[in-house]
């Protein structure tokens, strides 16, 4: 048999191996009037749904912040962030996020060849626009993410306000890593190791699996661990969040300190009334301040040290093309200095602290998830009335 | 307590400034990405005349059962009863046996149609896209075996999971409205 084939082929290898692809036999005509068939070419979704997305999107957004902030109603906003991971998570499977979009948006910037898609675009623009007016609603009830965890709190424990900063940095350097890797080509560091994306499309390989499980068996002690201490999104929400035109208030009117609300946030994020002055007027302090503030160059610096030499062995890992190289060493040396300062600003922010008169949950760091409202008495007498 | 209320007068002030500095920074980062946006949209597809049949493609796809199959260009195809994408290299007997078959999930359906053509289909929920039919088809053959993300079942991931591990950068964005890149008599 094997002859038999080989003296069929011999001949025609050698007239053909240089002509690859040419047809070494000729399709034939055939002569019972045999038609050919076609190849099925099966399309994709439709665009117009890509559009329905960004609509249901900003109606979530809409409803997201309107709930937080004047219905005031953790079961409505609880609904409302289960639909959203209905839609978003499952229905959608995941893609695209927000979260995810940041890659996209750092290639376009970097390479002039890839264009947006529009609605990649409107994904990572319209939760950044309602931060700045109303605070990190998204979080709350829209981000499938955040849902998928938000439903595994059962018995959240507090973590030291000093080791939330800390573990908070790895928040920081992935969205440096991240946006480093999308810009050069390399690879979408945030879709490729997104830890619930598996579970959304019921489908994927043991990683992915493990993956999803591990986190959400954190979530249930520590809320939301891929949001407090990873979530690349979540660093530039929490930034714009400080500055937002309305926030989420703990009490309807005004603050009576009954303490009533004091660890009701399974995020940590209900700090109680400063006791006396903001902390940098006391002498220890003021030379903690100076000290840091020497540091934060220093820190930069060091960053910045550390892209330049972690860089080329992540591109020699990822395979980076030769011609983004240069343009990788740059922006890491970059994305290093950015960390350095983020990590400055950690250490400056510790020592100054804020005067603050009332029970507040800090803006940065409060997901709008609406669980304290009901804690509030004034918030039960309104409801009485 | 005059002066507490300066001090947040000017608290509010620099808050102000900086809210705006902030608010003009996504603004302006929008339009710059706006501007690079083409508003249309893109699937992942594989170049055929790049892909080298690898086999990444079966174990790269974030799904369990890969999105890429194998098509079948059948005007490309010569129609041999000595198919070299159908029978392995040294097949004991040319017969449709699975130990003939290059095919390790026998996804490839043989049917005569006059002496001495016979017709090559895939069967897609068989097939993984591990490309042994396509580097046999190839190497050998016509080519008209080759390798296509199916956008029936692609999820259309961000970026392609085996974008990144193609040895060939063969996986590419096209327009969605222009989702194949087949293969064609050349
Ligand atoms: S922090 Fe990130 S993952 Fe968590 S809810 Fe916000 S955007 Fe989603
Ligand atoms: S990974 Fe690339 S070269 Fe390998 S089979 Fe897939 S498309 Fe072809
Ligand atoms: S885009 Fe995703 S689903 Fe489609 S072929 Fe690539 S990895 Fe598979
Ligand atoms: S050999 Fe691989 S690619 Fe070809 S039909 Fe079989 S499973 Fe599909």
């Amino acid at each position: 048999m094997t002859r038999r084939m080989w003296t069929y082929l011999l001949p025609v290898l050698m007239l053909c191996v240089l002509a690859w692809g040419v047809e070494r036999f000729p399709p034939p005509q055939f002569e019972s009037g045999h038609q050919v068939p076609q190849m099925a070419t099966p399309l994709p979704r439709a665009a117009v749904w890509d559009w329905i997305d960004t609509g249901v999107l900003f109606a979530a957004l809409c409803a997201a912040s309107w709930l937080a902030l004047k219905k005031r109603n953790r079961k409505w906003i609880a609904g409302l962030m289960i639909f959203s991971l209905l839609y978003f998570g499952f229905w959608r499977r995941g893609c695209v996020c927000p979260v995810g979009a940041i890659g996209n948006a750092a290639l376009a910037a970097a390479d002039s060849s890839y264009a947006i898609p529009a609605v990649v675009l409107a994904f990572f623009l319209l939760p950044l626009i309602f931060t700045l007016f109303f605070g990190r609603g998204f979080c709350g009830a829209v981000c499938p993410l955040g849902a998928v965890q938000d439903l595994f709190i059962i018995r959240p424990m507090r973590v030291l306000p000093a080791l939330e900063a800390g573990l908070r940095l790895f928040a920081y350097l992935y969205l440096a890593a991240a946006a480093v890797m999308a810009a050069t080509g390399t690879m979408f560091l945030i879709c490729r190791y997104d830890p619930f994306v598996t579970l959304f499309r019921f489908d994927g390989n043991w990683n992915g699996w493990v993956l999803t499980a591990s986190f959400l068996a954190i979530s249930i002690f520590i809320a939301r661990p891929y949001c407090r201490f990873l979530c690349p999104y979540g660093v530039i929400l929490r930034n714009l969040s400080r500055l937002s035109k309305w926030r989420v208030t703990i009490t309807p009117d005004e603050c009576i300190h009954c303490r009533l609300c004091e660890n009701v946030c399974p995020f940590g994020a209900i700090s109680e009334p400063s006791k006396v002055l903001p902390l940098a007027e006391t002498a220890e302090n003021k030379r903690r301040l100076v000290v840091f503030i020497i540091l934060a160059p220093i820190l930069a610096a060091a960053g910045g040290w550390l892209g330049w030499t972690v860089y080329p062995m992540l591109a020699k890992q990822g395979g980076v093309a030769e011609s983004a190289k240069s343009l990788g060493i740059k922006l890491a040396i970059v994305a290093g200095v950015f960390v350095g300062l983020a990590a400055a600003g950690k250490l400056i922010g510790s020592v100054i602290g804020r005067r603050q008169e009332d029970y507040e949950a800090r803006r940065a760091d409060c997901f709008a998830c609406g669980r304290c409202f009901e804690y509030c008495p004034r918030e039960q007498l309104k409801r009485k009335q | 307590m005059d002066e507490k209320k300066n001090q947040y007068s000017r608290r509010d002030i620099l808050r102000h400034g900086v809210w705006g500095a902030c608010a003009a920074g996504v603004a302006g980062t929008g339009a710059i990405l706006a501007s690079k946006s083409r508003g249309q949209k893109y699937v992942w597809q594989i170049d055929p005349y790049k892909c080298t049949a690898c086999g990444n493609c079966a174990t790269f796809c974030v799904l369990q059962e890969s999105a890429v199959k194998c098509v079948h260009a059948y005007a490309m195809c010569g129609y041999c009863d000595l198919c070299t994408g159908y029978y392995r290299p040294e097949p004991k007997e040319l017969n449709t046996a699975a130990e003939n078959q290059l095919c390790p999930r026998g996804a490839i359906k043989r049917t005569y149609v006059e002496d001495p053509y016979f017709e090559y289909t895939i069967d897609e929920t068989k097939c993984n896209g591990c490309g042994k039919c396509v580097m046999g088809c190839t190497s050998f053959g016509n080519g008209s075996l080759f390798l296509q993300i199916r956008h029936d079942r692609c999820v259309g991931c961000n970026e392609c999971a085996i974008a990144i591990a193609c040895p060939e950068n063969a996986i590419v964005r096209v327009p969605a409205e222009e989702p194949y890149l087949l293969k064609d008599r050349r």
